[in-house]
This record gives structure tokens, C-alpha cells and sequence, in this order.
């Protein structure tokens, strides 16, 4: 079938899309949800090994930047892309990182327009905004990306979900759609996951934010909706409710150390330097700050309601991952 | 008649409230964990009260007049002036709203942009119901039909010499854009008593020096204000105000009538007021 026919098909086919990021946790659940319930064929970009992965999902274990990967586009039969593979390891290495995630996502980004690919979704995360003590308790889709200033750990992600708008407008017959969902909670290996496991976690004395959070299978489900056609633009995506993080913490019957936030950089500095701890230093204005959306974007135009309550998300860090 | 029968007449004179039927009556929309989207939370606002009662009742003696005007339900911005070093008077406006009216209402205030910076502070307010001051924050608010207390004059007005006590500063616009936006009507409230509970004169060259917008300080120790003097409170609820138009427009006509309006209460109150303290 030529490139040119992929958007007015007689023949019904399992609709083919491709998932980057595949072998993480979050991966899975969005391959899951969309191979077994919606019937995609999915075919997965990712370096990693993916264990347990069911014999008809393909998996190409290769770098995006690779021609390789380039090949999985050129045969003009992928009707949409889901990108999941940012990287964010605060372990490895800043210019390695930004590489993989700036050059990556430009390359797929040039795939997707050369290969006529109709339909393109980021997860970007509403991080993006970053936490500031002017922010107004719910930002819009149309709050400027701040976060970059503060942490430039989350430079790449800032850069990657400016990319996509600036896609959104220039492919215009590409339909982008960028998600920036809340602290995503679950079955997975992500910084607020991570935090809300610790037994003891950090906080600091006198900040108490809050705070929203969405169940993983909630955000697969918005990528679900994202892939529907017609659907194009930049939504937050929210969860069942906001609370402040001490009830979070209770409700989990975790035991917070309380530390001044002067001393709080400090310690955690050695703590991670010492490898005790992996919180991310820079981070830490996000357990003190509130850095909230408004998610009625989605809502409206995308039909996206969690499925799970406030008690049943935040209990969900504590799924066997 | 001597200081302590003054004091001893002044203590019967206490009214009782019913704080706890008070919270139950407060209408907050508040999820499972009993938290409103701006992190107010009726078990903890429950402490506040307790503490703002003994300041509006035992303190500062407060009385509100018209608080007839305040609306039971729905959205209003009370727009106020603002005086005194210290924000007691938003204390009382808001101690007013919740222990005067058949309807207990509480009050929204908009707070500065440094105080989610400041430990304990940061998420007190919120818990007490009290918000950033974003016209975003203050337009949700309106939307879920809520009382705003906006103070046009901020930082100028609080900061304010005692040589200039009840001289209002220049109105800031955006309640007005606010109130036109949301078609939210304006309750006008004056405030007398918070201009003489910290006398100040203000240090404006030194506070240039420090780089911060004011520099008040009083005549007696520890010369910065960090308790206001035992004043008496009167509030003045007036009859609340309508606007319609354009917000775009020139705001200039509509908020120069809400100040005229406080200022002509402002001069009532200070006729009928015999003294500062009593």
C-alpha cells in the first residue's frame, strides 16, 4: 500500500500504531489498553528488553535516532504515533539524556511528517508549568512552560512539548495532540510513584501543597480518547480531585520526616550524592508549591473523565508494580 | 468611670456564638478527604474561627453595621480599604461575614504572592480558605458563587503613614474587570479602627535601601508593629453595588464611584465614632 492511501482505507485493518517507550511500566499499560481492549496492532520503539510481551505486539530494540527506526515508519502502513519515550534518569548523564530526547524526538517527529502519519500524541506532564508560589491554583492550557527555569532537569520535557506545539501548528495535516496529565500514579517507576512509596518520605516543615494525582490506567485511557480521529490540540489531563499532601501521606499511613527547607536541599544533596536517596534535588518545590491544572479542556473535547476515585488513586502506588 | 470597670462592663458585654453550628451552616464544596478544590477544610478552619472570634469579639470589640448587605448566597467582591501594618482588618471583615449574619459566609480573601513562601503560612491560609491572589483564582471563585474580599488599595493602603490615616490610596482596577466579567455585585466596606492599631511613620528611604516596598515604623518598642494596639473595630457594610459594561473599557468612572462610596462611609464613621479605644 502507498504512503498516500493512508488516510482513506477500503480494506479494514487493525489500526497500527507506534509506541515509543514501550518497555517501561507505563508503556505496557498503554500498549495493553490499547492491543487487548481497542484491537491496535501496536508496534513498540524502545531500547530496553520488554518482558512478558505478548507475541503480536512487535518490538524494534532499537535508538530513534537510527535509521533503524526510521525503517519501522517507511513502510507507510502507521496510522499514529504515541511518544512515551522521554527519558528522565536522574542517574545518567545530562548531555546523554538531552541528546536521546531532543534529537530523538525531532527525528520521529521528521518520520511522522515524511512517512504521512495522520495522528501523533505526546505525553508530556503538567510539570511543564512548574511550581511557583504566584501560580494560580489551576493553570490553563495556555499557562506559559516555566518549569525549565527552575529545573533543568525538566528542560527536556519543556523542549520536547514546545516541539509538539510548534508541530501542531506547522504539519497542519497531522493531527498532534499533546497530554499533560497530573502526578501519574500506579503500577509504575515515575518521581511521584517513587516518592509516594518511600516508607519515611521527605517533607518540608511548614509547606503542605495541593496536590492532584491520576491513576495510570486513567492517562492510558486518555491516549485511548487522544487517538480518536478529529481530535487535535493540548489538554491537561486531571484526576479524580485535589488534596493536600499530608492527607495523601496519611491516607497511605506513611511517616513523613519533617525537614526545615533551608537544610532541605543540603541534606537530600548528600543523601543522593551518597546514593541513600533518589529524590531529585531539583524537585523539591514540587512538595512545596502548588503546581495544579484545569483539566475541563479535556473534558469537554476529548470526553475524558477518571475512571478512579480519589482513595482508589492514591492507593495505587501501592499495586504491585 | 475607671479603666477596670471599663474592662469589667466590656466583658459581659461579649455575645455567645454557636461556632460549631456556625461551621456545619457554611456551604464549601469539599470532596471525600473534606478539602475544597483551594484546600480549605472545615476541621481545620474550625481552629481559626476559634482565634478570630476572641480577636473580633474580646480584642477588638468589633461592631458591623449593614451587615444586612452582605448576600446570603451567591458570588459578591467585597471591596474594602486597607490599613493598619499588620491584615487585621481582612481578619475582621472576614470574622464579620461568618459570626454577624444568619447565614454564616466565609470570606475569600486575596493573599500576597510572597506568602506561599513562608512557612506555615503557605498552607494555613489556604486551609482557612484564604487564596493567591490571581485574577484567575478570584474569577473561579466568583464562578462557584463565593465571597472575594479585595483590598484595591494592597500594599500601599496597609502600609500607609499614620498622617494619612483614613486618606484612601489610588484604587487598583482589576475588581472592577472582575466584578464586570463575572457580573458579580461589589459589597463596599469600610473599615475604622485598623488605622490607629499601629501607628506608623514610614522609613521610605530606607526602605529603598532594603529594596522593599515599605518601611513602617511605630513610636513605641520593638518600633516594628508585630501586634496591633487593643482598638476598637467598626465596620461598615454598604449596599451592594452593581456595574454593567464593557470590561475592556475605561474603568476609571466605575471605580471611582465604589471609593467615593467607601470614603462617604468612612466620614459617617468617623462622626459617629467617640473613641478610639472604646
Amino acid at each position: 500500500m502507498s504512503s498516500g492511501e493512508t488516510t482513506e482505507r477500503s480494506i479494514p485493518r487493525p489500526r497500527k500504531v507506534v509506541i515509543t517507550g514501550i518497555s517501561g511500566r507505563f508503556g505496557r499499560i498503554v500498549a495493553r489498553r490499547l492491543h487487548h481492549e481497542l484491537g491496535w496492532s501496536i508496534v513498540g520503539l524502545d531500547r530496553r528488553q520488554m518482558h512478558g510481551r505478548p507475541k503480536d505486539i512487535e518490538l524494534h530494540q532499537v535508538d530513534l535516532r537510527s535509521k533503524k527506526a526510521r525503517d519501522v515508519f517507511r513502510a507507510g502502513d502507521i496510522d499514529a504515533l504515541v511518544h512515551l519515550g522521554v527519558m528522565h534518569d536522574p542517574r545518567a548523564r545530562p548531555a546523554e539524556i538531552y541528546s536521546w530526547n531532543i534529537t530523538g524526538t525531532t527525528k520521529l517527529l521528521e518520520y511522522c511528517q515524511a512517512y504521512r502519519v495522520p495522528k501523533v500524541v505526546l505525553l508530556s506532564s503538567s510539570n511543564v508549568y512548574g511550581p511557583r508560589p504566584d501560580n494560580p491554583q489551576f493553570l490553563t492550557e495556555d499557562a506559559p512552560l516555566l518549569a525549565a527555569q527552575r529545573f533543568p532537569e525538566m528542560r527536556d520535557l519543556v523542549e520536547i512539548d514546545h516541539m509538539f506545539s510548534t508541530f501542531l501548528w506547522r504539519a497542519r495535516e497531522i493531527e498532534t495532540v499533546i497530554l499533560r496529565p497530573v502526578h501519574i500514579v500506579g503500577p509504575v517507576h515515575n518521581a511521584p510513584s517513587n516518592y509516594l512509596r518511600i516508607p519515611r518520605p521527605p517533607v518540608l516543615l511548614g509547606f503542605d501543597p495541593m496536590v492532584q494525582l491520576v491513576h495510570s490506567d486513567d492517562v492510558a485511557e486518555a491516549v485511548a480518547l487522544a487517538l480518536n480521529p478529529g481530535r487535535r490540540g493540548i489538554y491537561n489531563i486531571t484526576g479524580p480531585g485535589e488534596v493536600p499532601l499530608s492527607a495523601i501521606l496519611a491516607e497511605l499511613r506513611r511517616e513523613p520526616r519533617l525537614i526545615p527547607h533551608p537544610m532541605a536541599k543540603p541534606i537530600l544533596s548528600l543523601a543522593f550524592a551518597l546514593g541513600i536517596s533518589s529524590f531529585p534535588v531539583a524537585e523539591l518545590d514540587f512538595i512545596r508549591y502548588v503546581c495544579m491544572v484545569d483539566g475541563r479542556r479535556a473534558a469537554a473535547e476529548l470526553g475524558f473523565r477518571p475512571r478512579h476515585g480519589l482513595r482508589e488513586t492514591i492507593h495505587a502506588v501501592d499495586d504491585p508494580v | 468611670m475607671g479603666l477596670v470597670d471599663r474592662l469589667r462592663q466590656l466583658r459581659a458585654k461579649v455575645p455567645e456564638d454557636d461556632l460549631e453550628g456556625r461551621t456545619q451552616a457554611l456551604v464549601v464544596q469539599g470532596n471525600e478527604f473534606g478539602f475544597d478544590p483551594f484546600g480549605l477544610s472545615k476541621a481545620n478552619l474550625k481552629y481559626a474561627i476559634t482565634v478570630a472570634r476572641w480577636l473580633y469579639r474580646v480584642y477588638f470589640r468589633a461592631e458591623a453595621h449593614g451587615i444586612e448587605n452582605l448576600p446570603a448566597s451567591g458570588r459578591c467582591i467585597l471591596v474594602s480599604n486597607h490599613s493598619g501594618q499588620l491584615p487585621f482588618d481582612g481578619l475582621v471583615i472576614a470574622a464579620a461575614c461568618f459570626l454577624e449574619p444568619k447565614q454564616p459566609r466565609l470570606v475569600r480573601a486575596m493573599v500576597e504572592f510572597f506568602v506561599p513562601t513562608v512557612p506555615f503560612a503557605s498552607y494555613l491560609f489556604s486551609r482557612w480558605g484564604q487564596i493567591t491572589g490571581t485574577p484567575e483564582n478570584c474569577r473561579r471563585l466568583l464562578s462557584a458563587e463565593e465571597a472575594v474580599l479585595v483590598f484595591p488599595e494592597g500594599a500601599r493602603g496597609i502600609s500607609k503613614p499614620f498622617s494619612k490615616r483614613y486618606q484612601l490610596e489610588d484604587f487598583g482596577k482589576g475588581f472592577m474587570r472582575l466584578a464586570l466579567e463575572t457580573g458579580s455585585p461589589i459589597v463596599p466596606v469600610a473599615v475604622i479602627g485598623a488605622e490607629e492599631q499601629a501607628p506608623a511613620v514610614n522609613l521610605k528611604g530606607v526602605a529603598k535601601l532594603l529594596g522593599i516596598p515599605a518601611l513602617p515604623v511605630v513610636p513605641y518598642p520593638p518600633f516594628v508593629a508585630p501586634w496591633p494596639l487593643p482598638v476598637k473595630y467598626r465596620l461598615y457594610f454598604g449596599e451592594p453595588m452593581k456595574f454593567t459594561g464593557d470590561p475592556d473599557d475605561d474603568l476609571d468612572e466605575p471605580v471611582k464611584t465604589v471609593k467615593h462610596r467607601i470614603e462617604s462611609m468612612l466620614h459617617v464613621g468617623l462622626r459617629e465614632r467617640e473613641h478610639v479605644f472604646w
